[in-house]
């Protein structure tokens, strides 16, 4: 059974559809990423799978059972983890902090239980010299971290990237592709939106692309990178 | 450590406090009073607007409330005044929930205005309450705070008159609801619910996502600002003894001088309130003289804090020093099992 559906998903603003009659399927610890252009509804799904957005119609599944009219709370509480496109840390309050409040709240881990699970947490993602900085002066490459981390913290079964390669630099990518690898490897379920491509396709299994917020194409990286739809959409190339 | 020897200190502190009305003159236990009600209501105020992100420019609604409350209960019901204190500060936290459910509709600058526009609903709402004076108020019995519950012992303990003794009475509830808000207030900012609020208040979309119920949270701290805010305000008027809505429902003296001691004394720390309504008592005793000119004074201090000391004396200070004897952070372990687990041979 796959562990996340969505069925039919559509959502607009106003008159612009923003996704649209969206399907699929994410099988237990696969891991999928998501492309397309700026504006082709990337993050909106993302928001629609989260519940920070409510769908016009369709039905997202966790495990079989319909979420969609659940808050994003609960959505987290079931095992829906997620990092920002633009980093959200909580500013005031220290990296470790951070991850505490999500191991304590999303993760459900008891009080004496949540120190040791937040420093292995730390540890992986390389943040833990960090531990006690203020989330709110880290630089980039850590702020990414820590959305990792963080959407780690809440012990999640499917958790969802969103663009966490955008603007580092090659040497930290590497850093940021282990990871995630080592994340998959323990069989937690991926579903990456991201721009850095060689990132992307050197994780994921199974791409699909995104136009005007309908599926474009869906199947493995290399088929879905040679189709002459997407490099039209995509990269521009002229079919 | 720090925290024991900070809670210590501030043990050492209340045990002196609380014998001020044993050794010192009345007037230093009135004055003392009102500072205690001030740091009562900064650091309601604090915990709203500091740690929750709620700037409330309202909260004069419950402390008006509250008296009001305790005045009804007390001349019209005929019952002691510290029972009229006790369901004031309850009737507050009644009106909160209503309140909550517009208010919080609203955010940042237009939850400012619209927690301000209730508090003036009730101001108006009150002044029609013609058993209790209507727009120009009523004052309570004189007999009714003298045969308050306790003040017999008081009197006979500390051999004063009957006014002294009422002047202790409500000097020693002043001092125990500061003492246990302060405690309150640390215990539940380190608590887990704390940390939630914080998350909130440095990011709700954040906080939803890591299983945070943002709503659920400041909810809960506007109920309980709402209780003590109102126990507060009860309590404040047995002593002033006199009630009009325009003395209950002050914008000035409710909430905004409790806004300046907060941002003087560092807004989202703990510590803070006291360091500002210390600054704030210090600059009412020299200043308060010189009316219209005092205001300006304050109101230059506090735009000078803004600019210059954005977390207040107190943030200012902790920063200098180094750090903070009474931290409300979480500090990370020293050691995770893996570090353990690597320095194994």
């Amino acid at each position: 059974m796959a562990i996340l559906s969505l069925q039919g998903v559509s959502k607009s603003f106003g008159a612009l559809k923003v996704t649209d009659n969206v399907s699929f399927d994410l099988a237990a610890g696969e891991a999928l990423g998501i492309i397309g252009p700026n504006g082709a509804g990337k993050s909106t799904l993302f928001n629609l799978i989260t519940g920070n957005l409510r769908p016009d119609g369709g039905k997202v599944l966790l495990h079989g059972r319909d979420i969609t009219q659940e808050t994003p709370m609960q959505r987290c509480a079931s095992g829906i983890g997620r990092s920002f496109q633009i980093p959200q840390p909580f500013g005031h309050l220290s990296v470790y902090e951070n991850l505490l409040v999500a191991a304590r709240f999303g993760g459900g881990v008891s009080a004496t239980e949540a120190p040791s699970l937040c420093m292995d947490i730390l540890h992986r993602t390389g943040l833990a010299a960090l531990a006690d900085r203020k989330a709110g002066a880290l630089p980039l490459l850590n702020r990414k971290r820590l959305e990792l981390a963080r959407a780690l913290a809440t012990r999640p079964r499917v958790i969802l990237l969103d663009e966490i390669a955008g603007g580092l630099t090659d040497a930290e990518c590497v850093d940021l592709i282990a990871t995630i690898r080592a994340i998959h490897a323990e069989g937690t379920a991926i579903i990456w939106i991201e721009h850095v491509l060689h990132a992307l396709t050197s994780v994921v299994t199974r791409l699909i692309a995104l136009n005007f917020g309908q599926v474009l194409m869906s199947g493995t990286p290399d088929e879905v990178m040679a189709a002459p739809q997407v490099q039209e959409i995509y990269l521009g190339i002229e079919a | 450590m720090k925290t024991l020897v900070t809670g210590l200190i501030g043990l050492a502190v209340m045990v002196a406090l609380a014998l001020v009305p044993v050794l010192g003159p009345r007037i230093l236990v009135q004055d003392l009073f009102k500072v205690l009600c001030l740091l009562v209501l900064a650091l309601n105020w604090n915990l709203l607007a500091g740690f929750a992100g709620l700037v409330s420019v309202g909260q004069q609604a419950f402390v008006g409330v509250g008296a009001y409350v305790m005045f009804a209960t007390t001349i019209l019901w005929g019952w002691d005044p510290l029972a009229g204190v006790l369901v004031g500060g309850v009737v507050a936290m009644a009106l909160s929930i209503p309140v909550a459910f517009f208010a919080f509709r609203l955010n940042g600058a237009y939850f400012a205005i619209g927690t301000w526009a209730v508090a003036d609903i009730a101001r108006l709402s009150f002044g029609q309450w013609r058993a209790l004076g209507g727009g120009t108020g009523t004052a309570l019995p004189r007999d009714a705070t003298r045969e308050m519950l306790g003040v017999d012992a008081v009197r006979e303990l500390l051999g004063v008159s009957a006014a002294a003794a009422v002047d202790a009475m409500t000097y020693w509830l002043a001092l125990l609801l500061a003492s246990a808000l302060l405690l309150g207030c640390w215990l539940f900012l380190r608590s887990r619910m704390g940390l939630g609020l914080q998350a909130v208040r440095d990011n709700p979309v954040a906080a939803q996502s890591v299983g945070v119920d943002p709503t659920r949270l400041k909810a809960l701290v506007f109920l309980l600002t709402a209780f003590a805010t109102g126990l507060c305000g009860a309590l404040l008027f047995i002593q002033i003894g006199r009630i009009s809505p325009d003395a209950a429902f002050s914008l000035l003296d409710w909430t905004a001088f409790v806004i300046f001691i907060v941002v003087i004394g560092g807004i989202g720390t703990l510590p803070g309130p006291i360091v500002g309504v210390l600054v704030f008592y210090g600059l009412q005793r020299l200043l308060s003289d010189y009316g219209t000119v005092y205001l300006i004074a304050l109101g230059l201090i506090g735009i000078a804090v803004m600019l210059f000391a954005r977390r207040g004396l107190w943030g200012g200070l902790i920063d200098r020093l180094g750090f903070d004897p009474l931290p409300l952070g979480h500090a990370a372990p020293q050691k995770s099992p893996r570090d353990i687990q690597e320095e194994r041979p």
